[in-house]
């Protein structure tokens, strides 16, 4: 798995080099939540086919997608991450059965929470990447930092009274 | 199902009501009753556990109050133990419907209770209901007459947006809506414990009235006033800048926790240690963004209970009456609830035997989620 030092993250986001342009481009501040039976091993596979993704995504690894309460999400959101993925077994191929399920309905509930509160959901992915598709997880990484680089900086990157 | 008629005797429209209350006790076919009465400081309301019939003069079923949650005080007498004596218990639609919803999470029980309901035209705030007793002798009948009337009286903000008025899951309802109060008060069995006290009591029967259009034109009312609150939720209330308005003036005190019908944990889990730090951490947080407002996470517990309590909210906005700040929580409670509630077409307190969305799943859903 792609793991930097926190040292390098916490100080001042991302600090990637600029190749060609002197201004910096925006580098979103990403965290995801991978179950340890699939994402996680696919990041993995990904890792050890030297499969190309961009740094942004800070990996946490859980023990299946419905140990993530939402308030995990929240606080990364409120904190001024600029997205939250949530990484879990594809549907029927839970390795407890049905954790991935009752994970789904939850964010879908936070989501819609989010919507109702005039909040992007949007910055909320959620998608099912099996062990072993490496492939997937890199690209699913390239779409989501894209995704999220044209969105630009979460508001609450600066807000200090949340 | 049948129905009876409770007379209404020189304008008195509650003292009937507690005249069947009374009989029921007296007659023993309830071992007490639960009700809110008037103190004996004549002026505040507060739910009553009553066993002594003469009491019953005192209960105010009909007071447009709800100092606290009627399902709170049902779940907080059988969350232990059922009871084993019968008990009737007197509570609002919204009130019944929270129950239920506690009665799913496990946290109340229904056996031996007999619940009674009634057509609800809404409630005061404790403060308000105060300064309208003040220059309104007699305030309960009074009340109905004003609002039967088409008084727009100062209800509060969750009432005038309320669609289930009418009772569901009671045993009995007291019928008030597109019924002639001075003459009487209908009495509705809606199961088959409730058809038993009416036929136990020997109460005369009522005519079968059509109370539908009365029902539909205040439905119409509430929709429009819901339909107005939510255009303002949607501009006035939502989005990072106008979250932050709102919230500024929270002082993490919990009220509204404790005052939730349905905010049910025995331990908050934004209480736990799970979010308290060293000194260390929040200096961290501090440096990221400048500064840090303190006691931090006041944002991440109003939308954490938002995200959490949103499928069981019934809207009865005790929450908003119990926040010293004044906050207004009841529009983005009801707004978020209501949208979370229809991803799963769950109404909450419909049905008891609905199962809370999130103890379930399909296979085949949501696939917009991911």
């Amino acid at each position: 798995m792609n793991i930097q030092s926190s040292d390098n993250i916490d100080s001042a986001g991302v600090d990637l080099p600029t190749e060609n342009s002197r201004e910096k481009e925006f580098e979103p501040v990403l965290i995801g939540f991978f179950c340890k039976w699939c994402t996680s091993a696919a990041a993995d596979l990904a890792g050890t086919t030297r499969l190309q993704y961009p740094p942004n995504i800070r990996p946490i690894q859980v023990t299946c997608s419905s140990s993530v309460d939402p308030v995990y999400v929240i606080r990364a959101l409120l904190s001024g991450a600029d997205g939250v993925i949530v990484g879990g077994c594809p549907p029927g191929d839970c390795h407890y059965g049905s954790g991935n399920l009752i994970a789904r309905r939850r964010l879908a509930v936070l989501k819609t929470t989010l919507k109702a509160l005039g909040l992007d959901e949007d910055r909320v992915w959620v998608r099912w990447i099996s062990a072993a598709e490496g492939p997937k997880f890199a690209r699913t990484m390239r779409e989501f930092t894209e995704a999220m680089k044209k969105k630009g900086p979460s508001p609450f990157k600066n807000s200090w009274s949340v | 199902m049948k129905s009876a008629w409770l007379e209404v005797k020189d304008g008195e429209i509650e003292a009937s009501i507690n005249l069947f209350l009374q009989k029921m006790l007296e007659e023993k076919l309830v071992d007490a009753v639960l009700v809110p009465a008037e103190l004996p400081n004549k002026s505040d309301i507060a739910p009553t556990l009553i066993t002594e019939p003469g009491i019953l003069a005192q209960a105010r079923p009909l007071a447009p109050v709800m100092p606290v949650s009627m399902a709170r005080v049902v779940s907080r007498l059988t969350r232990v133990a059922p009871s084993q004596r019968k008990i009737a218990v007197l509570l609002r639609p919204c009130d019944l419907r929270s129950l239920v919803e506690l009665v799913k999470l496990k946290q109340a029980s229904l056996d031996n209770l007999l619940l009674i309901s009634l057509d609800c035209y809404g409630t005061y705030s404790p403060a308000d209901y105060r300064e309208f007793c003040q220059d309104t002798p007699n305030p309960t009948d009074e009340f109905l007459r004003r609002v039967k009337d088409g008084d727009e009286l100062n209800l509060r903000e969750a009432c005038q947006v309320c669609e289930y008025f009418v009772p569901q899951n009671a045993d009995l309802v007291i019928g008030l809506l597109g019924v002639d109060v001075e003459k009487g008060v209908l009495l509705q069995a809606m199961t088959a414990q409730g058809e038993d006290v009416l036929a136990k009591l020997n109460l005369p029967g009522a005519e079968a009235e059509d109370r539908g259009a009365a029902i539909a034109s205040l439905l119409a009312h509430r929709v429009e006033s819901k339909e107005r609150l939510f255009e303002r939720v949607k501009k006035e209330m939502s989005g990072r800048d106008n979250l932050l308005d709102i919230f500024a003036a929270c002082t993490s005190c919990y009220n509204c926790v404790e005052a939730c019908p349905v905010c049910y944990c025995k331990e908050c889990f934004l209480k736990s240690p799970a979010f308290e730090w060293e000194a260390e951490k929040y200096l961290d947080m501090a440096e990221k963004k400048g500064a840090l407002r303190m006691p931090a996470d006041t944002l991440l517990f109003h939308l954490t209970r938002l995200n959490h309590v949103g499928l069981s909210c019934t809207g009865c906005g005790l929450c908003q009456d119990a926040c010293p700040s004044g906050i207004p929580l009841l529009p983005l409670f009801r707004h978020t609830g209501d949208e979370v509630q229809a991803l799963f077409d769950y109404v909450p307190g419909r049905d008891l035997e609905e199962e809370p969305p999130l103890t379930m799943f399909d296979e085949n859903e949501l696939s917009w989620v991911g």
